[in-house]
């Protein structure tokens, strides 16, 4: 992947997010924070590729510290998000 | 995530797919309606980027990424199922482990990498470890102050700011001799352990009242972390769902800036509530009226229309499912009661409506507070619940109050107004609310849960 693809995959998802945001009702507020939240537990995909990739001792152990870190994350926000997602029951 | 084609062409549609569905998924969290396709749509979307990524080629070694899965969801569970109250603080700590997370890749990433690292790819490296590292010590302050293991009040020192951005700017400068000589090792610890004393330092003089944007804030910067990991690994998944994390936190954090009536340097550099709690001792003695659980159940049967305004008390307390037996005996008798949402109430952006959804309250009577202001002066009783900022009137009135111009609830306007709250001592910002003093005003003095409680009883009684 070129930088610049990646500055221009930045640049659009911004925009995206920034659009699609701006209409969330404040009442869904909280959730919200959970899902977007929960977006940011998708680091631990690189952290897998560090572990699996196994290519130095302490990139392995840092990543191993980060797949535990990431998992955790990930479990929390699922269990969360259900629950939060309660306001969507009238 | 270059080399052999096959399986990557699979992994590569699988990160579209699961990019594609996290924007779905935000798209949906935009009505009530459609909130929990929004959240399933994560969900799956964060279920296929992991599948896709074990699939990647370069894998040798499962076992320990299982082991760790386990040990991490292992953590994760128990906390997960905690009370809904703590919500503000569970997220700060979850943005913690978030940019926890990505600190630690990014760690990883530059002794694999070093010294020969392309400009750009090391200072997207930097700014991942700086971001990272602040936010990760940042959020554990704000969570410690949420859960009150740390103390709520702003803590300040003269030269503070200077301190914060001196660390801050060291940090840079470390980052930007790393861009021009990558081969200097011994610098990038600096680089790591600076913005996490940044980040502590950060939240230090920042007060409760605040925390709903900084906890905002912190969402962007986690986001803007996961973005530049994205760069350093290559993967577009990442930098989408890191941008989409960072323009939602941005968002939030403006939103709730402008509920406030501050800036975002106000915020941070500002210590709410410093300066008035030394005026606060010359002032004068004031009558206030208080009433009983009878009188006050007596006054809301007789109303038409009531107005509960809800605050972070209500949440301490934990009386939202008392507020709702409130709510249905007042309804039963034909009373029209809506809840009037002060966008910072409580301690994170929606608070209130989450905890008030959780008690089952239906959501459309639930009112923002550009909707509702204009009914307060048909509003027989406006009834307050553990908020107090939020509804003070010097907002509007008094150009010397530190809370002048923030948009309020004009409770003050209601016929009647209750006030429950433990005792007159002033709210979080430490800033007396003349809405006390008031010659309308009732002051129902006790816990929140229990004397919502004694009303509610008190109206079953009236009822037989």
């Amino acid at each position: 992947m070129q930088l610049i693809d990646g500055l221009f995959v930045f640049m659009l998802a911004g925009f995206i997010g920034f659009e699609v945001i701006k209409r969330v009702s404040p009442l869904l507020h909280t959730p919200l924070m959970s899902l977007t939240n929960a977006l940011d537990a998708i680091a631990v995909v690189g952290a897998i590729a560090l572990v699996g990739e196994h290519k130095s001792q302490l990139s392995f152990i840092l990543g191993f510290l980060a797949v535990i870190a990431g998992g955790f994350l990930i479990t929390d926000r699922m269990l969360k998000m259900f629950k939060s997602s309660r306001p969507t029951k009238p | 995530m270059t080399d052999f084609a096959g399986n990557q062409t699979i992994i590569e549609v699988v990160y579209l797919i699961a990019s594609a569905l996290f924007i779905l998924s935000l798209k949906w969290m935009s009505a009530p309606k459609t909130a929990r396709h929004g959240v399933w749509a994560g969900e799956i979307g964060m279920v296929l980027a992991i599948a896709g990524t074990l699939l990647h080629h370069g894998i040798v070694d499962y076992k320990w990424i299982a082991i760790a899965l386990v040990i991490g969801s292992g953590i994760g569970v128990p906390l997960g199922l905690v009370h809904m109250t703590a919500v503000p603080q569970r997220t700060a700590l979850s943005h913690a482990f978030g940019a926890f997370c990505v600190t630690l890749v990014g760690t990883a990433e530059f002794y694999l990498r070093t010294p020969d690292v392309p400009p750009f790819m090391m200072s997207v490296l930097c700014m991942e470890v700086i971001l990272g590292s602040l936010t990760f010590t940042g959020s554990l302050m704000a969570a410690g102050k949420l859960q009150e293991v740390l103390p709520q009040r702003p803590i300040t020192y003269k030269g503070q700011n200077i301190v914060n951005l001196g660390l801050l700017a060291v940090a840079v400068v470390a980052g930007v001799y790393l861009v021009l000589h990558p081969g200097t090792k011994q610098l990038f610890p600096v680089m790591v352990v600076i913005p996490l004393f940044f980040g502590v330092f950060m939240i230090m003089p920042i007060g409760g009242a605040d925390m709903p944007t900084v906890i905002s804030l912190l969402n962007s910067y986690a986001g803007l972390s996961a973005a530049a990991m994205g760069f350093v690994v290559q993967s577009k998944l990442l930098i989408i769902a890191g941008a989409l994390d960072g323009s939602s936190g941005f968002i939030l954090s403006v939103i709730m800036c402008k509920a406030m009536n501050r800036s975002f340097t106000n915020v941070m550099f500002g210590a709410f509530g410093q300066v008035q709690a030394a005026g606060a001792a010359g002032k004068e003695e004031k009558t206030v009226r208080s009433a009983t659980a009878e009188e006050a159940a007596g006054i809301l049967a007789a109303a038409n229309r009531v107005v509960i305004v809800p605050g972070y008390g209500m949440a301490v307390a934990q009386a939202q499912h008392k507020v709702r037996e409130l709510y249905d005996s007042l309804t039963k008798k034909g009373v029209d009661v809506r809840f009037a949402i002060h966008p910072v109430a409580g301690r994170m952006p929606g608070h209130m409506n989450v905890l008030l959804a959780e008690a089952d309250i239906p959501y459309d009577r639930l009112a923002e507070m550009d909707d509702i202001n204009g009914d307060f002066p048909q509003t027989d009783v406006a009834l307050i619940i553990g908020a107090n900022d939020v509804t003070n009137p010097a907002a509007r009135t008094d150009q010397s109050s530190p809370i002048f111009g923030m948009p309020i609830l004009d409770v003050d306007k209601a016929r009647t107004v209750m006030v429950i709250k433990r005792s007159m001592s002033p709210g979080f910002a430490g800033i007396d609310n003349p809405l006390y003093y008031m010659d309308k005003t009732l002051m129902l003095f006790g816990d929140a849960k229990a004397f919502v409680n004694g009303i509610v009883h008190e109206l079953a009684g009236n009822s037989h």
